[in-house]
């Protein structure tokens, strides 16, 4: 909470005793404060875009303050009067904390609390009773109390709520709850304003129509001043950058030299494993002892938690994180963000480099380290999009219709329901504007009795219609049921790493949680680095992993799994650019230039538009590699499709392997001679992608995600909670059964939607693939090209991406029956 | 968690027919089937376990409506065995029912696929702990344990059988370890002296037989029978991981 030093604004609106407590830190409010509390008096939506380190929060609760200070005492006890909504739980508590000393500062009677799903039962039930005036909370907290009986009455003094890092929340499931949340809490408070805090983005018309309850038209936008630009270099390891690898180990020791020498360092990283192998190469490389520390999301709540503890102490010089710390509390002290291998995206990059330096007259500095010679030109290509201010585009989206069938139990659960008003309300939210009637039904019927053509569970429906023509929920006991399964998080499935006991005893203390998989190659007995350390695995029992420390031992390292982020269209675009201009290469790095320089020479360099296309033979096998730079989802997704057509085609395909540059796919015949505008022709996105997703592990993870969330199965049970693993059914099984016997099941429909658009990025092929039309640039070459080595090593080192499941059992049948000739 | 040690032990099994593995156990031959039945080709006799028929509705009583479909899809397959095999006595090994309520929730059309499967031969209902009761209007005949050409059959494996036993109860499945991924499947299990049946019906979930569970009932390193697709695979116990 900050004001500034710097700007002699006019201060004359502020009404005391707030212009004095501005002038008493020495501070003038800012101009987009100022115009925040404008926005307030006469009665607008506000949506405010400023960079971090802006008083953007300061500015979103100021007119709140101010309203609530200046009113008169009340006759009977008020409601809540500001509603704060966060996606992160540690930030609705570092806010209220925050917001707590101009409250004091200013002597002034306003009550600020946070409630999270780790606020304590006592303070819950207080807050019910005597809600504070301003509430902290998060996404679920909304939903819950939307699924509420005495929601209508606990919001119907609400004037304003306040949705923070909101560029982070709209486009996703949760922000799809959010949405459907903020529509019902409007019926109940139709006088309540809506404040968006949002980072900097490329179209602020998106976020205007996602908050608005109408079309966007009634929310204004403000605009924060822009800070001193950041200062973003690349780490030149000169002539050491190499070829391909994901690990960027080869500059270690100069990213440690680079945290001595500043403050303190966040140190992102794209994947877990890649954060555990960066945190103990530098510990091996920490002769000075820096506090160096670890952040991500396998690490146990408490640790992370001590982590941030400890950064907020200042005790830290550095901490290596995955995007767990990409949102988050304000640390004044970072005054170097590292960017470990790819950043992806110029807005996620933006994002990350405001960590540093919160105060906004000061430049952030930020380093990129490439580990490879394709990303140098990402980073180069980042550094050029950050200069430029220019930022990944964004697509509106559609809200969910799994998330739906959550809101409308929630509703049911809350109060009865008016079929068609409840319509209106959910077209009310932005998300769901172009919600057909249709859908809607067969949303309502889903939650009723599942949904099915089969009607055998009339009888057991959920909710009922009454004989007041009005819905509600059958019995207390889907109530309760449905409120313990509020939320639109969809996590795997989470193992404890726990220390192995003594002989039979029980285990003994907790180390940390891993995802379901994470350990999945590993066998008895094999090392593996997990929170820092060098562990031994000892076995599993029920959501136990046992371990025993195995200090000073090498780990087994298990595969790369490459980052789940896609370097975004606009970044490839870039890197495509500026790969194809040749005039342009002398502003590169020299090892890059060379490396261009030889793919030229020994093969081709495509132009802007193209894609190039590489054949040779290599072993006994022939190889076809491409660089559509679409991102690893894509790839894969290709690499599925072109092996079914290669096939066809019969020149044998055997196998492939692909990173966030380029594919490879390699066969038993030569396919120089294929038709390949035909090999790509848009057509194989049609019934070849049907036929592969509908049997694809993708579709099935997705199915689950949306049977969690749509209430089709229960998380957590009342009284006992039963974990994934002891699931006493597998929603793999009910997949099958559904799609064989019902496959135009919402459902289905659903876990399609989310796996064309999450898991196999089909929207990015399309384009891609109408991008290339008639702009292939086949080279025919008798060896690999200096371009393909990167996408050629990572042969054997990546997983079978599923489909193989027989392949495999065959396999493990050839073991055994060698094993019983012997 | 490691199975006993014990002299090597040289598991008899061959391919059969339509993708079943022929296994020789304490002289008798059975056929593990790649739907998950077991077949005794020389008494005529199919076995079954653990169909838990209107798993669905059973939950569906409770608010999770599952779909609906479970009973007919696990009938279904049954049936295609039945026509395939042709057995004098078919034999449900226990836990055909999800819950006591079960039967009286069958749809009219699944009552009458049973009854259909009863012509031109016996259908034997064993006792389970999801169903203690047997079958009050379903054609067949129902015991509690059954012993047909030196084999046991049972529901739950017992603590220590005395001939061969053939039991159900516990859903086995085997986790296999390939190069690069994993593969769950549903399994039949088998030290030589006894054989645990996969589950058969569509919802059933499954134990992955390297729990202590399974461990503890086998003699010496077991023989997993693994149901591929339209086949079964004999794995060893080197090449099982634990989930």
């Amino acid at each position: 909470m900050r004001g500034s030093t710097a700007m002699a604004g006019d201060d004359d609106d502020l009404p005391e005793p707030f212009g004095s407590w501005f002038a008493s830190r020495g501070w003038s409010p800012r101009p987009h404060q100022l115009a925040m509390v404008d926005k307030a008096r006469r009665g607008r939506h506000a949506l405010l875009i400023a960079p971090t380190g802006g008083g953007k929060t300061l500015a979103g609760f100021l007119p709140s303050l101010i309203e609530i200070a200046q009113r008169p005492a009340p006759n009977t006890p008020r409601g809540i009067h500001t509603l704060y909504i966060s996606p992160l739980k540690a930030l609705a508590v570092d806010v209220e904390r925050n917001l707590m000393a101009p409250i004091q500062q200013m002597g002034l009677k306003i009550s600020a609390e946070s409630r999270t799903g780790d606020t304590g039962v006592a303070r819950r039930q207080r807050q019910r009773i005597k809600p504070p005036d301003i509430l902290l909370t998060t996404p679920e907290q909304l939903a819950l109390f939307c699924a509420w009986e005495g929601a209508r009455l606990f919001f119907e003094d609400l004037r304003c709520i306040i949705l923070d890092e909101i560029h982070a929340v709209w486009p996703s499931k949760r922000g799809d709850l959010l949405a459907l949340g903020l529509a019902r809490v409007a019926k109940f408070a139709p006088a309540a304003r809506r404040v968006g805090l949002s980072a900097t983005v490329e179209d602020p018309g998106i976020i205007r129509r996602w908050l608005s309850p109408t079309d966007g038209e009634d929310v204004d936008l403000v605009r924060g001043t822009g800070g001193a630009p950041p200062v973003v270099e690349m780490l030149l390891s000169e002539g050491r950058v190499p070829w391909a690898g994901h690990t960027a180990q080869h500059a270690m020791p100069e990213v440690y030299d680079q945290i001595r020498r500043a403050r303190t360092a966040l140190v992102f990283v794209n994947t877990r494993f890649q954060a555990e192998f960066a945190f103990q190469e530098l510990w091996r490389l920490n002769e000075d002892n820096l506090p160096i520390a670890l952040h991500h999301g396998s690490l146990s709540a408490e640790q992370r938690r001590r982590v941030e503890a400890a950064m907020a102490r200042g005790e830290l010089r550095a901490v290596v994180c995955t995007s767990t710390l990409d949102l988050g509390v304000d640390w004044g002290d970072v005054d170097l963000v590292i960017q470990l291998a790819s950043p992806k995206g110029a807005s996620r990059m933006v994002q990350r480099i405001g960590r540093a330096n919160h105060r906004l007259d000061e430049a952030s500095h930020a380093l990129f380290v490439p580990a490879n010679r394709f990303e140098m030109l990402e980073c180069q290509a980042a550094r050029e999009a950050i200069a430029e201010n220019a930022f990944d585009p964004e697509q509106p989206r559609a809200g969910a219709l799994d998330v739906l069938a959550q809101h409308i139990m929630g509703c049911a659960c809350s109060e009865p329901f008016d079929l068609v008003a409840l319509h209106d309300e959910i077209n009310s939210a932005g998300p769901y504007r172009e919600l057909s009637w249709e859908n809607y039904e067969s949303v309502v019927d889903f939650v009723a009795t599942g949904g099915y053509a089969l009607r055998t569970y009339d009888r057991f429906a959920r909710i009922v219609k009454g004989t007041d023509g009005l819905w509600r929920a059958r019995n207390p006991e889907m109530v309760l049921r449905h409120r313990l399964n509020i939320g639109a998080i969809v996590s795997p499935e989470r193992l404890n790493v726990r220390l192995a006991g003594h002989r039979n005893g029980p285990p003994g203390r907790k180390i940390g949680e891993v995802e379901e998989g994470y350990l999945e190659m590993l066998e008895m007995g094999d090392t593996f680095i997990f929170a820092g350390q060098v562990w031994r695995l000892q076995g599993v029992t029920g959501m136990d992993v046992l371990v025993t420390a195995a200090p000073g031992e090498e780990a087994k390292l298990p595969s790369w799994g490459g980052s789940k982020f896609a370097l975004s269209t606009f970044l490839a675009a870039k890197v495509r650019t500026m790969m194809s201009d040749d005039t342009t290469w002398a502003a590169l790095p020299l090892d890059v230039r060379e490396w261009l320089e030889i793919q030229r020479d020994r093969s081709l360099i495509p132009g802007r538009e193209q894609m190039l296309l590489e054949t040779f033979p290599r072993g006994h096998r022939n190889f076809l590699v491409c660089y559509p730079f679409e991102g690893r989802l894509a790839h894969t997704t290709l690499c599925m499709l072109l092996t079914r057509r290669l096939e066809r085609a019969g020149v044998g395909p055997l196998g492939f392997v692909c990173n966030d540059y380029a594919l490879a796919v390699w066969a038993l015949k030569p396919m120089d001679g294929l038709d390949f505008a035909d090999l790509f022709a848009e057509d194989m996105l049609g019934d070849d992608l049907e036929a592969w997703l509908a049997e694809s592990p993708m579709m099935k993870s997705a199915f689950k995600g949306c049977a969690l969330i749509s209430g089709l199965i229960e998380r957590r049970f009342p009284k006992l909670q039963k974990s994934g693993r002891q699931v006493i059914f597998s929603t793999d099984l009910i997949y099958d059964v559904l799609r064989r016997h019902q496959p135009d099941h919402l459902l289905l429909r659903c876990a399609r939607n989310d796996a064309a658009e999450g898991l196999i990025d089909v929207a990015r092929l399309g384009q891609m693939l109408s991008r290339i039309r008639g702009r292939i640039l086949h080279s025919r070459l008798d060896h690999l090209s200096p371009f393909s080595v990167s996408v050629i090593l990572e042969i054997g080192r990546q997983r079978s991406p599923g489909g193989a499941g027989e392949m495999i059992l065959a396999e493990a049948e050839e073991d055994l029956i060698a094993e019983a000739i012997s | 968690m490691r199975a006993p040690a014990a002299p090597v032990y040289r598991y008899d099994f061959a391919d059969h027919a339509r993708g079943g593995l022929r296994l020789r156990v304490r002289e008798v031959e059975i056929v593990c089937r790649a739907a998950g039945a077991l077949w005794v080709e020389a008494q005529g006799v199919l076995i079954v376990a653990d169909l838990h028929l209107e798993k669905g509705s059973a939950f569906a009583v409770h608010g999770q409506m599952l779909p609906p479909y479970d009973t007919r899809e696990t009938l279904g397959r049954l049936e295609a065995e039945v026509a395939a095999l042709s057995p004098r006595l078919l034999v449900f090994l226990g836990d055909s029912f999800h819950d006591k309520g079960g039967e009286d929730r069958l749809a009219a059309g699944d009552v009458a696929r049973i009854e259909t499967l009863a012509l031109g031969r016996t259908l034997l209902w064993l006792a389970g702990n999801h169903d203690p009761a047997a079958p009050r209007a379903l054609p067949g005949d129902v015991a509690e344990v059954f012993a047909i050409a030196g084999l046991d059959l049972v529901h739950e494996p017992t603590a220590e059988p005395g001939g061969l036993e053939i039991a159900g109860h516990l859903h086995p499945c085997a986790k296999v370890r390939g190069k690069a991924a994993s593969v769950r499947r549903r399994c039949f299990v088998t030290d030589g002296e006894r054989v645990i049946l996969p589950a058969f019906g569509a919802y059933a979930g499954g134990l992955n037989i390297r729990d202590a569970a399974v461990v503890k009932l086998m003699r010496r390193k077991p023989l997993a029978a693994v149901l591929g697709s339209g086949r079964v695979h004999a794995i060893g116990w080197g090449s099982l991981a634990v989930d």
